[in-house]
């Protein structure tokens, strides 16, 4: 499997756009903002827009090379694009939108995408979910050699969302392509990327995998933009109708999400507490650690307490005293926490 | 005073429509039907209609032919001056055609600027068919051409870069996804530019003449038989209402039964 590898300077609006990033066998996700730039890398690696300077490779082939002079038009890429709202042509079939990218793989991509009842169905007869299942499977039916998702959950409403997205990473896991996505959402990122670059004003200004961003933010801006901790563990209905989720230390908590297996816990740093003793409330959430940083953002603190981070303002750090190595237990509730699936 | 009011708002439309139709419903009612028929079948009106369906077909074919590749690029294209470039093209749609006319004459008359040169290989363009066709196209292309760009324009970019992406080539992108999208719209361009070319008269006359069985079209005839046996004229005059009434009817249709092709629905549709 070749290495999709991108070098792209190009002027933007209010910035210039300069990013280099390496895509192996694994799904590569580019957040940030809108208008940051996500949007034009993607386009520069399909051959829609022409950076002003850069390199777009893949192995050995050269798509861009404007030293080289060398720009293949978009049909001579080895891409699949998935468009934000799925451009999927209105005039034609499900079965006649894939067969676009090529005939050889529709029975068996309609097949594996579970879509056999939508073949003579239109665009416009398709729910939101249905749309992305299409679009991937058209995107793939030119059997590309690199996968591109622009926004792939963006188009679908939050009840939809969690779903398509727990089905959209296990089809990424069983293409194994080089894959890059862009999307504003961490979380999206998070749950289908295996790493994250954090782009800002046309800059990656942060690199990592989703725990190690939210763990050690390198900028107040990455802190702000990952927000959410991600506790892996494995879930299963619990009593109440609430979700038991064991994370890997053992430690276990509830969230108010239905899912079961592998997930992540997402849980945002303000709506975590920090106290001496876990507090007689309405907190289901307890995760007793030693703190093992404290780092001042603006007016708040910053509390590492085992796997996770907490954000409390600097008067109650203050007031609490807190100290490296000390013991705490940071409490949240099983409302604040969502959960996303993780294979 | 309302009910009033309501009384003298539907006068007033009753009026106009009365206006608009009287004239001609009166082509219908003078001659009986029968006469109407026989009239047509005259040899002037036969003529005529030979003249007007053979140079309406090669103006058309001709406008159509240059006019979609034109439409789509100055449709999708962005660069500077393009709409200097897109005002200039719909400048006919305005011109009154005694001023095509003239225009015509200089450049492809006799002594026209092109014309001289054509003259001296022995082609003569004034007074003859090939002079209706280009009258006829010269005066209907900028309806056709309109149409067409706004609904190359209209088209989904998305949907075009999707296409590159799937490996299509531009030609290709051009003909599976924005002439289908793009058909209801020229569909229409079309209509417009025929009805619009089959009613041409001031350019014709001045540009072409009207001569029975070379460059008589029907409104032409409508002229001519003015005088001479006013049945033919008002037969001919008949035929050209149903015509336009025709056109009328099938743009008016067309986007219903094209619905399943227009890009208009894909947006609304909800997510499940």
């Amino acid at each position: 499997m070749d290495t999709l590898d991108v070098s792209v300077a190009h002027p933007l609006r209010s910035f210039r756009l300069g990013v280099e990033l390496s895509v192996e066998r694994e799904t590569v996700a580019l957040v940030g903002p809108s208008g940051a730039g996500k949007t034009t890398v993607l386009r520069a690696v399909a051959g829609l827009t022409r950076p002003e300077r850069g390199r777009v490779t893949l192995g050995r082939a050269v798509w861009f090379d404007s030293e080289r002079r060398i720009d293949l038009p978009p049909e001579q890429r080895s891409v699949g694009l998935v468009f934000q709202e799925y451009a999927l042509f209105p005039h034609m079939t499900v079965e006649e939108n894939i067969a676009y990218g090529g005939r050889a793989r529709v029975a068996q991509l309609i097949g594996w995408m579970g879509i056999e009842s939508l073949r003579k169905a239109k665009p416009d007869e398709l729910s939101g979910g249905e749309r992305q299942r299409v679009a991937l499977a058209r995107a793939l039916a030119r059997n590309p050699a690199v996968l591109l998702l622009d926004e792939p959950l963006t188009a679908l409403d939050t009840h939809t969302r969690a779903r398509v997205r727990a089905e959209l990473r296990q089809l990424l896991a069983e293409l194994a392509l080089p894959t890059l996505l862009v999307t504003h959402d961490f979380q999206d990122a998070a749950a289908l990327a295996e790493r994250i670059g954090v782009l800002a004003e046309g800059r990656i200004v942060q690199e990592g995998t989703a725990a190690e961003l939210v763990a050690s933010p390198a900028s107040p801006f990455v802190a702000d933009f990952t927000g959410g901790n991600l506790l892996p563990g494995r879930a299963r209905a619990g009593g109440d109708g609430l979700t038991e989720v064991t994370l890997t230390d053992g430690t276990r908590i509830f969230s108010t999400d239905a899912l079961e297996g592998s997930v992540g816990a997402v849980v945002y740093p303000w709506e975590i507490a920090v106290a001496r003793a876990a507090p007689h409330d309405s907190t289901q959430n307890h995760v007793a650690g030693r703190i093992a940083g404290l780092v001042p953002v603006a007016n708040r603190v910053r509390v590492h307490v085992g796997p996770l981070t907490a954000e409390i303002t600097a008067v109650s750090a203050e007031r609490l005293g807190l100290r490296p190595g000390e013991t705490v237990v940071a409490s949240f509730k099983a409302a604040g926490t969502r959960l996303v699936p993780l294979g | 005073m309302r009910r009033a009011f309501d009384y003298l708002l539907a006068i007033a439309a009753g009026i106009a429509l009365a206006f608009l139709l009287l004239p001609l419903l009166a082509l219908f009612l003078q001659v009986s039907p029968a006469k109407l028929i026989e009239a047509l079948g005259s040899e002037v009106a036969l003529d005529a209609l030979w003249v007007s369906i053979k140079t309406g077909l090669i103006a058309h074919l001709f406008v159509i032919g240059l006019g979609t590749p034109a439409a789509y690029f100055l449709g999708r294209r962005r660069f500077r001056g393009r709409g200097v470039v897109i005002a200039l093209v719909e400048l006919p749609l305005v011109l009154p055609p005694a001023v095509a006319g003239i225009a015509l004459l200089t450049l492809f008359g006799r002594r026209g600027l092109l014309g001289e040169s054509f003259s001296a290989f022995g082609i003569e363009i004034g007074f003859t068919q090939a002079a209706v066709v280009i009258a006829v196209a010269f005066v209907a292309a900028p309806f056709y051409l309109r149409q067409a760009i706004a609904s190359f324009e209209a088209i989904d970019g998305s949907l075009m870069d999707a296409s590159r992406t799937l490996g299509a080539s531009p030609a290709r992108t051009f003909r599976r996804v924005a002439l289908p999208l793009a058909a209801t719209g020229l569909g229409a361009g079309s209509a417009l530019a025929w009805a619009r070319g089959t009613g041409e008269f001031g350019a014709t006359i001045m540009f072409a003449g009207s001569f029975q069985g070379v460059t008589q079209t029907l409104p032409l005839a409508i002229y001519a038989q003015l005088d001479l046996n006013r049945d033919v004229a008002i037969a001919i005059g008949a035929l050209l209402v149903l015509v336009s009434a025709t056109v009328l009817v099938s743009v008016k249709l067309l986007p219903s039964w094209t619905r399943l092709t227009s890009v208009s629905l894909i947006r609304s549709a909800p997510s499940a």
